[in-house]
């Protein structure tokens, strides 16, 4: 049937609001020096629980308020995207990177190899994996490769089940069976032929699991299973200020604002480029 | 000659956001009750466009800016969304090309059939069964009851297309629009497979909107034909004259590239640039008369 | 008289039946070639035609070797390649090319048309260096009648008849022996068919290619092979040259074909013959 081959180019909403806010917090996470106002970690007892700038009590210069201990909010919400997207980036680098290859083993070959490494990701997926990552950084001890490594090592999984998917159907197509004819070896059938059409499924992927590694993440450090030092997180922010919501609200609120907006910005740009790679894969 | 049950009329289609072409262009048929009509296209031609139309599912991008289509009289474009897909329902059927996703495929044939038979018909569950069986015979199934069973992955080809046909001729319709129903099939299941829809189609006198891409098939099974490019009707006539004297310049060239192996030489001819240029030529020309007409008329395009 | 390029010897060929797998264990094999062979003379076309489940497409998947063949010999220019490993194959597979069926999925998606049509010149080193390979490609889309600019854009935005083009590109871009098409205008409207098969018909002749043609269609045939082969249920029924095939077909299944073949012209019989 002769559908007009002309794709409307709307303004991709999300893939632009997704990057703008990501593209911030990196902004943010290597200048985080330059813009904070001030110390994250100076304590100073006389400014205890101060109201953001825009309620009456507030301090000039302390914009989001302070904490129970003195600490600029701000300085603290700035510097806390630097563990944000460390852990972001590594454990999902790692997850996707090993996930991917067993997943385009599995895919591509079949037979026993898709058979070992399905089983496999059954049986890893059976444990619950919030308790699971809290396990292993208990018994790794807390700080934040604990938590990389404990990503990592979970969510590996859903890259591989993915991956083998895509690559399946993928190895259907007569262009696998033209590199067969040509003589191409497997490795590089596997490597330049089927993987490009597979890396689309991979970004999305990548960007959700961004998403997904900044939650965990946060997760952790509210139960203090991540960075065990002053420096802040959005989890420990949140974990100091839920003690105090009903008299500082401002102390929980702003860093659970950026954590929420956050992995919402990670999943919305994953979706954003799902829209985008769509109609050229068609 | 009797009034035609299928009226389209005048029928003009384009796409809502831009491109200056329409995708039918003035198109107009009139099938006549049990008469067979051929509408020969290549893809692209708009086919599938006037199959959506008379069926009301044309998709949402493209819209009608005027004409006609009309089913035993009624506009269908007058009605509402739910009258007219009861008519629709009620009067029409469609053999699709595809059998095997026209199929779903996790019901048993019994249950896809009699489900059409007690929605559209009203027919109680024991009716419908009867009434479904009945046609798996008349479409020379030899056992009813076993593919009444079957999924339709358990079946041939040819199979899931009886079947197909069976449930289209169902419920009784005035009008079938078959849809390339033989293209996916051997040419031995094909030969058997026209014979059917011939045979089904005389004995219910049901007019028949044939479309194909096969200029074979239409002398077969086609009494009158019409010949689609780029959304316009390029030729409209019996088969016995376009088959004897084709009138327009494309018709030829089709007739041309059909490969025949009794003819070798003078088959499978590429069509000529010139025939394709004044092809070209002729759809502009049409285009502007149109769109003067219409400005005369007062009816701009929006 | 020189020796055919291709001589097939009692080919056997069974695959699984993926429908009937069991949870555990490997799947029945059903025998699809049930013992073919014919030959194919050095230059000339031949036809394979038959209706599904005739065997046709794996026989000629048998013949590249993107099949194994159980038992039988397959011998290219007198080598029996059936069972030869990959590493012994491979210098030959640059002779051996194929054109398939499916402009949608015979082309790497994520690739541009010169990377397409250039990767195995330089695989195989038909091209020495990049710039060879581009003058190559663009003389392989000049062939096929594709101007040369095309070698930038990217399978999407072609029809089906210009992927199939590209297809044909392709295969003839590394001045292979022998050609498999494997029903390649199978999916095409009729004026594409007629330019493709008028595209091939001059190409084999003036690049001297032995041609491999597989159709589901008898009337394709005809004008572009030299000699046809019938198959049915794994084995061939007729195995003649082309004008002796269609004006005294000798096998029933032969003629029940050509019965089968609607001729545009009217025939108010020919539905109940």
């Amino acid at each position: 049937m002769a559908e007009p081959r002309a794709i409307h180019r709307r303004l991709n909403v999300r893939l632009w609001l997704g990057g703008s806010w990501i593209g911030l917090l990196f902004f943010c996470a290597i200048f985080a020096g330059a813009l904070a106002p001030h110390d994250r970690l100076a304590q100073d007892l006389m400014l205890q629980t101060l109201p953001p700038a825009w309620i009456d009590g507030a301090e000039p210069g302390y914009y989001l308020g302070t904490d129970s201990l003195g600490r600029d909010i701000l300085a603290r919400i700035l510097y806390a995207t630097r563990p944000a997207l460390i852990v972001a980036i590594v454990a999902s680098s790692a997850a996707c990177a090993f996930g991917s290859l067993l997943g385009l083993m599995a895919g591509f070959f079949g037979g026993w190899t898709d058979r070992v490494i399905s089983r496999l990701v059954d049986i890893w997926m059976a444990f619950p994996p919030v308790l699971l990552s809290i396990l292993l950084v208990a018994v790794m001890g807390p700080g934040l490769s604990s938590v990389i490594i404990a990503i990592a090592v979970i969510d590996w999984t859903r890259f591989c089940r993915v991956v083998r998917a895509e690559a399946m159907q993928q190895r259907r197509m007569d262009y696998v069976d033209s590199a067969k004819a040509m003589g191409y070896g497997t490795g590089r059938i596997m490597a330049r032929e089927v993987l490009p059409n597979v890396l689309p499924a991979i970004l999305v992927l990548f960007s959700l699991e961004m998403g997904i590694a900044v939650i965990v993440e946060a997760i952790l450090s509210f139960v203090n299973l991540s960075i065990s030092t002053d420096d802040p997180t959005w989890g420990s922010m949140i974990a100091e200020g839920r003690s105090i919501v009903h008299q500082a609200w401002w102390v929980l609120v702003f860093p659970l604002l950026c954590l929420f907006l956050t992995v919402l910005a990670f999943s919305q740009f994953g979706e954003g480029l799902k829209e985008r790679f769509d109609p050229v894969m068609r | 000659m009797s009034a035609p049950f299928l009226e389209i009329d005048r029928l003009s289609v384009r796409l809502r956001r831009g491109g200056a072409g329409r995708l039918l262009r003035q198109v107009s048929i009139a099938v006549a009750p049990g008469e067979v009509h051929g509408l020969v296209g290549e893809s692209g031609a708009g086919k599938s466009m006037i199959g959506r139309a008379i069926f009301g599912i044309l998709p949402r991008a493209v819209e009608v800016i005027e004409g006609a289509v009309r089913l035993g009289g009624t506009d269908l474009f007058a009605l509402s969304d739910r009258r007219r897909r009861r008519l629709v329902g009620v009067t029409a059927s469609l053999i699709p090309q595809d059998p095997l996703t026209a199929l779903n495929p996790s019901k048993r044939i019994e249950v896809q059939m009699t489900d059409r038979l007690t929605k559209i018909l009203g027919l109680t569950g024991a009716a419908a069964r009867a009434r479904a069986l009945g046609l798996l015979e008349e479409v020379h199934i030899q056992d009813p009851a076993r593919v009444f069973r079957s999924y339709p992955h358990e079946l041939s080809g040819g199979m899931r297309q009886r079947v197909l046909i069976a449930s289209a001729f169902a419920a009784e319709p005035r009008l079938i629009v078959a849809d390339e129903p033989t293209t996916a099939l051997d040419v031995t299941v094909q030969k058997q497979i026209l014979k059917l829809i011939a045979e089904m189609q005389r004995r219910h006198g049901t007019a028949l909107l044939f479309v194909t891409h096969n200029l074979g098939v239409v002398a077969k099974i086609c009494q009158r034909v019409s010949v689609l490019y780029a959304g316009k009707i390029v030729e409209q006539t019996d088969v016995a004259t376009l088959f004897a004297a084709p009138a327009h310049a494309y018709t030829r060239a089709l007739m041309a590239a059909t490969p025949r192996y009794d003819r070798p030489d003078e088959s499978l001819a590429p069509v000529r640039p010139e025939v394709i240029e004044a092809l070209a030529r002729e759809i502009a020309a049409s285009d502007a008369d149109w769109r003067e007409a219409r400005l005369a008329r007062g009816e701009g395009r929006a | 008289m020189s020796p055919p390029l291709f001589k097939i010897e009692n080919l056997r060929l069974s695959l699984p039946d993926m429908t009937r797998k069991p949870l555990f264990g490997a799947a029945p094999r059903i025998e699809i070639l049930k013992g073919v062979s014919f030959d194919i003379a050095a230059g000339s076309t031949i036809g394979i035609v038959g209706e599904s489940g005739s065997g046709k497409s794996t026989l000629g998947r048998a013949m590249v070797r993107l099949y194994e063949p159980d038992s039988g010999a397959v011998r290219f220019d007198g080598v029996d390649i059936a069972h030869l490993a990959e590493t012994a194959l491979r210098p030959l597979r640059r002779d051996l090319q194929v054109i398939f069926q499916d402009p949608y999925s015979s082309l790497n998606p994520r690739k541009s048309i010169g990377a397409i049509i250039g990767a195995p010149l330089l695989f195989h080193r038909v091209a020495a260096s990049a710039g060879e390979a581009r003058e190559r490609v663009a003389a392989a889309l000049d062939a096929v009648g594709l101007p040369a600019a095309f070698a930038s854009r990217y399978p999407h935005e072609l029809s089906g008849g210009q992927r199939q083009r590209i297809g044909i590109a392709r295969a003839i871009a590394l001045s292979p022996r022998f050609v498999l098409a494997d029903e390649i205008v199978s999916g095409l409207d009729v004026s594409s068919q007629a330019q493709i098969l008028d595209l091939l018909g001059r190409l084999k002749d003036e690049l001297k290619l032995t041609l491999a043609f597989i159709s589901h269609d008898l009337s394709v045939v005809r004008r572009l092979c030299g000699r046809v082969i019938v198959m049915r249920g794994g084995e061939i029924v007729e195995n003649r040259e082309t004008a002796a095939l269609f004006e005294a077909p000798q096998h029933p299944y032969t003629r029940q074909l050509l019965a089968a073949i609607p001729l545009p012209e009217i025939d108010p019989g020919w539905l109940e013959s």
